[in-house]
């Protein structure tokens, strides 16, 4: 009777006492937890996959055939006019300059005000510890908002051309760069810094002598991507009208056929810059961090 | 068993190693001294393959182990457990999880990465953690633990892999005297109970002559003392450590017991 009340003879309970089968115990409930959740990621992308596939205009898989339309047409009569691209690419060559001037400026603005927003917002660094969620929260809202948005703003206000895009590109970099500093000079060792305050020095020096040494190998590395970024960056908004080669190619692309071999070398010379800058600055960045 | 025969290991144009030959039969408990840069770990990380070497032999049971690569190669560090100075553990994972790394050498990358050890494993980890008493820590993560203990872990991992050599590299360069003695204890036992051969390096020469049978002496890459604690004798230390009469071995001794000063212990204590 008693039985069937309570069901059969329950198996063996681990016994928690006894370390070994507690340390086994643990492993396979944490071991039963990693296969639910890998279970549950697994059902929700297939069920993501299925929304996202009902709510497309189209058919992912019946319209992915016609990927390669839009390029072909671009390069077959890109192809028919190919006497033109030697001289098209000299004729763009200045606006290339340009989009690179205004990443240059940009990144090495924002790298200063980054700095100094990282300098004010690591926790065991800041002058004025009470001050970091301050400088914090200015870095996070420099970086939430896309510079795109930001150049269309200061577009507004200061009519287009070069200066609203380093603004707008700067900003955002500051923000970025706040971050990464900051938290590469959280990582540094105090101990220097220590030994510096034990003579009697000011914040300022401290900070110039005993972490800037440290953390500059990392600093110029995240600046140099960031660089690599800006450079993109710049392209883009020159379809909203900061000048650069995006405005080129936005006013090459929007009329539809008939100016395709200006796109395609515009297109080549950005994507040359790109890797050209991405090379060096990839090599500028190894031999900073691993000392040639 | 093992032999090394004319090692070298040249850094630019320096040797840290030059021409270092001898050779361990039996499971010998092997220390070796030598004042710092005198080439006592990259010996042993040759030995280890952590170090290429530049030039020689080192083989053990008739295979030459520097010529061996890859899977070959990481085989043989499964049989040649190393233990490190800084103890080298993985700190965020679990004591007994560390203990089990000692048979990574036998695991897929796919059974480590979704951490599928089995039951008979983990028992056999937490039989080596209880062995050498610190099982109460298997749950806790290695950087929660003393040095003392740390060590213990690493010697753990090192007993896991079941190998045949134990290189210990300044085991105890790190910790206070009560568990260093600890530590050397743990050592000196495994080479007894299970007859493993253990090379360490010391920093110490009261450790090197209270726990070894036979010690090697290294003085600017070279090997110029072989011979059993005995033969160690203060003139021999001065030559092996390259110091002049002035040197006195219990001025820095690490050991408890050692020749203290009760005398002037007598004065502090009143």
């Amino acid at each position: 009777m008693v039985d069937i009340t309570f069901g059969p003879e329950p198996g063996k309970r681990p016994d928690l006492t006894n370390p070994t089968e507690s340390y086994i115990h643990q492993t396979r409930r944490k071991r039963l937890y990693g296969f639910i959740l890998l279970m549950l990621f697994v059902a929700l992308m297939a069920a993501g996959f299925r929304t996202a596939e009902d709510r497309n205009a189209g058919d992912f898989l019946s319209g992915l055939h016609q990927l390669g339309d839009f390029p072909a047409e671009v390069l077959s009569e890109a192809w028919s006019n190919r006497a033109n691209l030697p001289g098209l690419v000299w004729q763009y060559l200045p606006s290339l300059l340009e989009t690179i001037n205004i990443a240059a400026t940009a990144t090495l603005l924002g790298a200063i005000a980054g700095a100094i927003l990282a300098l004010g917002a690591t926790r065991n660094l800041a002058r004025f510890p009470l001050l970091t969620p301050l400088y914090r929260r200015t870095a996070d809202l420099l970086r939430a908002i896309p510079e795109i948005v930001i150049a269309l703003i200061l577009i507004f206000i200061l009519g287009g051309g070069p200066i609203p895009a380093v603004l707008a590109i700067a900003l955002h970099t500051a923000g970025a760069l706040a971050k990464l500093f900051s938290e590469s000079a959280e990582n540094a060792d105090l101990k220097p810094v220590e030994g510096l305050a034990s003579t009697g020095a000011a914040w300022s020096q401290q900070i110039w002598l005993g972490i800037l040494p440290q953390v500059a190998p990392n600093w110029l590395s995240y600046a140099l991507l960031r660089f690599e970024i800006n450079v993109r960056a710049s392209a883009i908004l020159g379809f909203v009208g900061s000048g650069g080669i995006g405005y080129d190619l936005k006013l090459a692309m929007q009329w539809g056929g008939g100016k395709y071999d200006q796109v395609v070398a515009i297109f080549a010379l950005l994507f040359l810059a790109i890797i050209v800058f991405d090379q060096l600055s990839a090599y500028a960045r190894n031999r900073l961090v691993k000392g040639q | 068993m093992l032999k090394i025969e004319n090692v070298t290991r040249m850094f630019g144009p320096k040797a840290a190693v030059d021409r270092a030959s001898f050779e361990i039969t039996g499971s010998a408990f092997v220390g070796i001294i030598g004042r710092s840069g005198a080439g006592k770990s990259t010996l042993l990380r040759m030995m280890n393959r952590l170090t290429d070497a530049s030039s020689g032999e080192i083989s053990f049971a008739g295979r030459n182990i520097l010529a061996l690569n890859g899977a070959e190669k990481r085989a043989w560090q499964g049989q040649c457990a190393m233990i490190f100075q800084q103890f080298n553990l993985v700190p965020r994972m679990d004591v007994a999880s560390n203990v089990l790394h000692g048979l990574l050498n036998q695991r897929s990358t796919f059974a480590t990465m979704f951490n599928l050890w089995s039951d008979a494993d983990i028992t056999r980890a937490l039989e080596i953690l209880d062995r050498l008493g610190i099982i109460e820590q298997a749950p806790k993560r290695a950087e929660a633990l003393s040095g003392g203990q740390q060590q213990r872990v690493a010697i753990a991992r090192a007993l896991m892999q079941d190998p045949k050599v134990i290189l210990a590299d300044e085991p105890i360069a790190s910790l206070d005297p009560m568990n260093a003695q600890v530590v050397m204890d743990t050592l000196r036992r495994i080479h007894d109970e299970d007859g493993r051969m253990v090379i360490a390096n010391l920093h110490t020469l009261d450790t090197a002559r209270r726990y070894c049978d036979r010690v090697i002496g290294m003085r600017d890459g070279r090997v110029v003392f072989d011979g059993t604690p005995d033969q160690l004798t203060t003139g021999v230390a001065r030559d092996i450590y390259g110091a002049d009469a002035s040197f006195n071995e219990s001025a820095t001794s690490t050991s408890i017991t050692g020749p203290a000063d009760t005398a002037y212990a007598e004065t502090m204590l009143a």
